[in-house]
C-alpha cells in the first residue's frame, strides 16, 4: 500500500538528554484558535512544533468567562435559573436539572412522579440533540462535511419539539425547583416519534458514510490513544472512560429520576482511540432513541407536575452543602452547591467533564501528535469551553 | 546547549503602561555581525503603523451604485464564534435555513471575509482577539451584532468580565435582538444589512478610520494586557 | 460508609461529620491534616477519583473553606473533605502530586480567590482572566456591579421591569 513519510531529517532535534530546548528560539510556536475552524468553541492551544509534530501544548481558556459564580452572589435562587442554562451552550438542560435537584435536596422537596418522567424525557432529548451535532462533526474534522449537514438538520427537528414543549430552542428553563413548568402538548409523542424514525435512518446512513469509510478509519484508528491507567489519574469520565474500557455512566451508577425503571446498556470499547470514541457516541444515539421510546411508553398520562414550594421571591433554602451529578453527553456533570440559609446562594460551582478533558488531558495527549490530528482529537473528547470557565 | 545570544534585552520601566508587557515584546539591543548595535522594538518595528484611512466613494454615482450592489451580494462571514449565539450558526449554514441562498458563506480567515458576526457577549479576552480579527479584514467590512449582550450587556450587565456596549469598541452595522436570536432573525438581519449596503450606508470601516483615536482609547481602557501593535494590518 | 468514617476518625481529628445522603458525607478537618487525609483516602480507602476542589468565601468569619470532593468508583461513595484557612494571606499545601488535574483547580483558585498553592505547576500563570489588576474577583469584597458600571460604559436608559410585583399578585396573592 502507498505509504509516504515526510522527510523529518531537517527538523530541529532533541538535545543529548532527549529534551528540546524551548528557549532556543529555533522552534516554531503557533496558536491554534480562538479563531480557528478546527477548535471546538472559543478556546485556543499554544503549540510548540517541530515540523508537523507537536512538542508541547498549552491550553488557554477564559475567552468565554462571564463570572457566573460571582453573579450568583447577587441573584436569588430562582433568578439563577435564566443564567445557569447558559453555562453550557450545546447541552443546557443538565445545568437546570442539577441546580433544581440540588435545591430540592437541600430543601427536602420530593418531586411528583410525572415531573420525574418529564425531566428524564427532556434530558434524553437534550442528549440526542447534542449527539446529533457532534457525532457527524467528528467526520467534519477529517474533511467529511456531509454528515454535519444531515445531523444538524435532524437536530433542528428535535429543537422544534423543545420549542413546542418549553418555548425555547436552545435554552429551555423548563425544570424549576419542585418539578417542571408544564405537561406535554397534545400530539407531542406522535411528532417526536416521527422525528425518531428519521434519526433511525440517519444512524444507518452515518454508519455507511463515516464509520465504514476507509479514509475515516485511516485517520482515526489508533490515533489519540488514552491508556486505562489515566482514567483516575486525570479524572476522565463519560464516554471517554467507556472508550478505554471502564464503564462509567452516572445513569447506571447513581440512578436519578426515572433511570432505574429504564432498561439500557451504554456501549463500551477497549480501543480507546478516536474511532472507538466516535463509535461509542454513535451507539449512544441508538441508546438514546431507544430510551426516548421507552420513556414515552412507560410515562404516566397525566398527573401533578410540580410540588408546592415556598414563595420563590424570598425563598431561604436551608443551610447545607451538596454535590449533585447527572450524565451529560460528555460525561459526569456535577454541581457543588453551598447554601448559608439566606435568600442568595453562597456558592454554586460547576464541575464539567471538559475541565480535565480539555486542559490537563488534552495537553498531555497532544504531545508527539501530528498537527492535522488536533481537531479530530478535540472533537473526540467533545470539549466544551464554556463549562471550563463559566 | 545555550548558544551565545546576539542581543540584550532592555528591561522596561515600571510604568503603568508596561505592567502587562510580555517578555517577548521587550525592546532589545541587537549586535549585528558587523559590530554595530541597534535597538529593536518588536511591537512597532515589525508592523506597519500607518493608521487606516477612510475611502471616499466613487465619484461616478452609477459605478458606486453598482459596487454597492455587488458588495451586498457577496457577504462572507468570518467563522469566529464569540458567544452563545454561535450555536445558531450551524442551523443557519445547513439545509434547514440555508444562508447560502443569500450569498452568505463562512470563511475561515479574516483576510477573506467582510462580515464579522459578534455572536453574543464578549469577554475582555475575546474582545482583544475580535478587534485584531476585525482590523485584519479588508475594507469595506461590516459588523453584525447578535443578542442583547452586545446591545446593553444583556443578562451579564453586572459581570466584571463582559463588555456592555459593543458600539464603543467597533462600529456596528446591524443589531439582531433576542436572547438568543433565532436563525430566522439572523436571515432578516442579513436582508437588512444588504439593504443598508445597497443604500450606501454600510460605512463602518470609514467610521472606524475617522474616529480611530476614540475607538482606540476605549479599547485600551479595558484591555490592559495590550501586547500588540496599535493597528494590526 | 459508616465504617470508613470510623476508620478516619480513629486516625485523624475530625471536627464535624455531615451526612448528606447515605453515600455522600462531608467531613471537616484541620488545615495541617488535610493533604494527609486526602492521601490516606486515595491510597488506603481507595477513593481514587478526584472530582473537584473549590473554595467558599466565608467573609464574616474571615475564612475560606476549601472542599476536596473524592469519589469511590466501585463502592459509589462520595466524600467531601472540608478545611478552613485564614482569609488573610491565604496559602494551602498543594495536592498536585496526587492527581494530574488538581493543578488546574489550584491555578483557578489562585486567580479567582487569591489562595496560594506553593509548588503547584504553573500556578502563577493567569487561567481565565487576562490583564486583571484588581483584587481576585471571586472574593466577596469585590463588587462586580460597581466595577462593571465604572468600566464598561453602561447604556443609559436601561430600565428594570421587576417581575416581583406581578409574580406576587399572580402566584402568592394572600401573602
Ligand atoms: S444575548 Fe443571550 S444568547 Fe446571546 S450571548 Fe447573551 S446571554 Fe447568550
Amino acid at each position: 500500500m502507498f505509504h509516504w513519510t515526510p522527510d523529518r531529517s531537517a527538523f530541529p532535534t532533541a538535545g543529548p538528554d532527549g529534551k528540546f530546548d524551548f528557549d532556543s528560539h529555533k522552534l516554531v510556536k503557533i496558536w491554534h484558535g480562538p479563531n480557528h475552524p478546527g477548535v471546538t468553541g472559543n478556546m485556543s492551544l499554544e503549540l510548540t512544533i517541530s515540523g508537523d509534530e507537536v512538542l508541547e501544548s498549552k491550553t488557554h481558556v477564559g475567552y468565554l468567562h462571564r463570572g457566573f459564580e460571582k453573579l450568583y452572589e447577587r441573584r436569588t435562587w430562582i433568578q439563577c435559573f435564566p443564567t445557569v442554562v447558559r453555562m453550557c451552550v450545546p447541552e443546557s438542560d443538565s445545568n437546570e436539572y442539577n441546580l433544581s435537584a440540588g435545591i430540592e435536596e437541600l430543601a427536602g422537596i420530593e418531586i411528583p412522579e410525572m415531573a420525574k418522567w418529564l425531566r428524564t424525557l427532556v434530558l434524553e432529548m437534550s442528549r440526542l440533540q447534542a449527539l446529533l451535532r457532534i457525532v457527524p462533526a467528528q467526520g467534519g474534522t477529517v474533511g467529511l462535511g456531509l454528515g454535519v449537514q444531515w445531523g444538524v438538520y435532524l437536530r433542528d427537528l428535535i429543537l422544534d419539539r423543545f420549542e413546542e414543549l418549553t418555548g425555547g430552542r436552545i435554552y429551555h428553563m423548563y425544570m424549576i425547583p419542585g418539578g417542571v413548568r408544564g405537561l406535554l402538548p397534545d400530539g407531542f409523542k406522535e411528532r417526536l416519534e416521527e422525528n425518531l424514525i428519521l434519526v433511525d435512518e440517519f444512524v444507518l446512513s452515518i454508519k455507511r458514510l463515516m464509520l465504514d469509510n476507509a479514509v475515516f478509519k485511516k485517520r482515526t484508528v489508533g490515533i489519540a490513544h488514552i491508556p486505562v491507567e489515566w482514567i483516575d489519574k486525570y479524572g476522565i469520565v463519560g464516554f471517554v472512560a467507556r472508550g478505554a474500557g471502564v464503564k462509567k455512566d452516572v445513569r447506571l451508577d447513581y440512578p436519578y429520576l426515572a433511570y432505574d425503571q429504564l432498561d439500557f446498556d451504554p456501549a463500551i470499547s477497549t480501543d480507546s482511540d478516536i474511532y472507538a470514541r466516535t463509535w461509542i457516541r454513535w451507539n449512544d444515539i441508538i441508546t438514546t432513541v431507544d430510551l426516548l421510546r421507552q420513556i414515552m411508553a412507560k410515562m404516566p398520562k397525566k398527573g401533578e407536575f410540580k410540588a408546592p414550594t415556598p414563595n420563590v421571591l424570598h425563598w431561604q433554602v436551608p443551610k447545607g452543602e451538596v454535590y449533585v451529578r447527572s450524565e451529560s453527553s460528555r460525561g459526569e456533570y456535577g454541581f457543588y452547591i453551598v447554601s448559608d440559609g439566606s435568600k442568595y446562594p453562597r456558592r454554586i460551582n460547576l464541575r464539567g467533564p471538559s475541565y480535565t478533558h480539555a486542559v490537563s488531558l488534552l495537553e498531555k495527549m497532544l504531545v508527539n501528535s501530528n498537527i492535522s490530528d488536533i481537531a479530530a482529537t478535540m472533537v473526540s473528547l467533545q470539549t466544551c469551553p464554556p463549562e471550563i470557565e463559566r | 546547549m545555550a548558544e551565545e545570544k546576539n542581543y540584550k534585552i532592555i528591561q522596561p520601566d515600571n510604568s503603568e503602561e508596561n505592567k502587562f508587557l510580555k517578555p517577548e515584546n521587550y525592546k532589545r539591543e541587537v549586535t549585528a555581525p558587523d559590530g554595530n548595535t541597534f535597538i529593536v522594538d518588536p511591537l512597532n518595528d515589525y508592523f506597519c503603523d500607518a493608521k487606516p484611512q477612510p475611502h471616499a466613494p466613487n465619484t461616478i454615482k452609477v459605478v458606486e451604485k453598482f459596487l454597492n450592489w455587488a458588495r451586498s451580494q457577496s457577504i462572507w462571514v468570518l467563522g469566529f464564534g464569540t458567544g452563545c449565539g454561535s450555536i445558531e450558526i450551524y442551523p443557519l449554514m445547513t439545509p434547514r435555513f440555508d444562508a447560502y441562498r443569500f450569498g452568505v458563506q463562512q470563511r475561515p480567515t479574516p483576510r477573506q471575509s467582510n462580515l464579522m458576526i459578534i455572536s453574543g457577549y464578549l469577554s475582555v479576552k475575546t474582545l482583544k482577539r475580535a478587534i485584531r480579527s476585525y482590523e485584519q479584514m479588508q475594507s469595506p467590512k461590516f459588523v453584525m451584532a447578535l443578542g442583547s449582550c452586545t446591545i446593553n450587556g444583556g443578562m451579564y450587565w453586572d459581570s466584571y468580565n463582559t463588555i456592555n456596549r459593543l458600539d464603543h469598541y467597533m462600529p456596528v452595522d446591524v443589531y439582531v435582538a433576542g436572547c438568543m436570536p433565532r436563525p430566522e432573525a439572523l436571515l432578516a438581519g442579513f436582508m437588512e444589512l444588504k439593504k443598508r449596503i445597497r443604500e450606501g450606508k454600510g460605512e463602518g470601516a470609514n467610521q472606524y478610520a475617522e474616529n480611530f483615536d476614540w475607538y482606540k482609547a476605549n479599547q485600551k481602557k479595558i484591555i490592559k494586557d495590550w501586547n500588540m501593535p496599535d493597528y494590526n494590518w | 460508609m459508616k465504617e470508613i468514617i470510623n476508620n478516619i476518625q480513629e486516625k485523624f481529628k475530625i471536627s464535624e461529620v455531615t451526612e448528606q445522603r447515605e453515600n455522600q458525607y462531608f467531613i471537616s478537618v484541620e488545615k495541617k491534616d488535610t493533604i494527609q487525609l486526602v492521601t490516606y483516602l486515595k491510597d488506603i480507602e481507595k477513593f481514587t477519583n478526584f472530582i473537584l476542589l473549590t473554595a467558599v468565601d466565608w467573609i464574616e468569619k474571615g475564612q475560606f473553606q476549601l472542599t476536596y470532593m473524592l469519589n469511590h468508583p466501585s463502592k459509589k461513595l462520595d466524600i467531601g473533605v472540608r478545611t478552613f484557612i485564614e482569609r488573610e494571606n491565604a496559602t494551602m499545601d498543594s495536592a498536585h502530586h496526587l492527581w494530574e488535574h488538581v493543578a488546574t483547580f489550584q491555578r483557578e483558585l489562585k486567580e479567582m480567590f487569591g489562595i496560594d498553592f506553593p509548588g503547584s505547576p504553573r500556578v502563577d500563570e493567569p487561567f481565565l482572566l487576562e490583564g486583571w489588576d484588581n483584587i481576585p474577583p471571586m472574593r466577596r469584597d469585590f463588587d462586580t456591579k460597581k466595577y462593571s458600571e465604572e468600566t464598561y460604559f453602561p447604556r443609559p436608559g436601561r430600565s428594570t421591569n421587576d417581575p416581583a410585583e406581578h409574580m406576587k399578585k399572580k402566584l402568592y396573592p394572600n401573602e
